[in-house]
């Protein structure tokens, strides 16, 4: 299972803040599972359809979208931070 | 001595900085960041991802006490709505001497702005609402401390 949770922008687009997915098998990377999750259409194609606007981070560190899912239990997608 | 944490209520910073003043070193800096007063805001929300905000607040923290000598680093940042003239963020660092406290201090609030999970989103009069984009200048400014 991998956890996914989502902030700001992608979360109000999405419509929830987070879901536990069965991790797919094709999805080795960031990117890919991004990929299948904007197939989805709705909410989720809008909320990741502009990568260069789209950043993450596995079990709380941030990666770029084409690092490796591993063994990763969690994921998050967010847009580019603005705090401070 | 580390001091980095996500809170709800401002922070006293007449207590944040007696604490740095009692360390002991020659020189306090600090940086307060505000919610700026813009014509047709009525209140700035913080959103935050408390559990890495307050682990990147710490490495942050961490990072800024590896590169330069200081006795005391603060770094506090507030998440949820704020009104306009309400503190969002407090950095103070304490050194030996004035230089490291200054440059420490300007880095701090450089990576915060760009490496800890947290986003504005302006709540206008009229009831609209609106994420602030991140800005290059930003990035830029973060990025010239390597």
């Amino acid at each position: 299972m991998l956890r996914l949770l989502y902030f700001a922008r992608v979360r109000e687009a999405i419509g929830r803040d987070g879901e536990e997915i069965e991790r797919p098998a094709m999805a080795e990377t960031i990117a890919d599972l991004v990929d299948l999750l904007a197939a989805r259409g709705g909410g989720y194609a809008e909320a990741l359809a502009d990568r260069s606007r789209l950043r993450a981070a596995l079990d709380q560190r941030f990666v770029p979208l084409d690092a490796p899912l591993a063994d990763a239990r969690e994921l998050a997608l967010f847009p580019p931070v603005t705090g401070g | 001595m580390i001091r980095a944490a996500i809170t709800s209520a401002a922070p006293d910073i007449a207590a944040e900085l007696a604490r740095l003043e009692a360390l002991g070193g020659g020189g306090i800096a600090s940086f307060t960041g505000i919610v700026r007063g813009e014509d047709g805001l009525a209140a700035l929300e913080l959103e935050a991802w408390p559990a890495m905000a307050e682990r990147a607040l710490g490495e942050i923290a961490g990072e800024a006490a590896a590169r330069w000598p200081l006795l005391g680093v603060t770094l506090l940042h507030r998440h949820g709505v704020l009104e306009v003239g309400e503190r969002i963020v407090f950095v103070g660092t304490a050194a030996a001497h004035r230089a490291p406290a200054l440059e420490a201090c300007a880095f701090l609030i450089d990576w915060a702005k760009t490496k800890a999970p947290f986003w504005k989103r302006e709540h206008r009069d009229d009831g609209s609402r609106r994420w602030i984009e991140a800005r290059h200048a930003d990035d830029a400014a973060a990025a010239r401390w390597g």
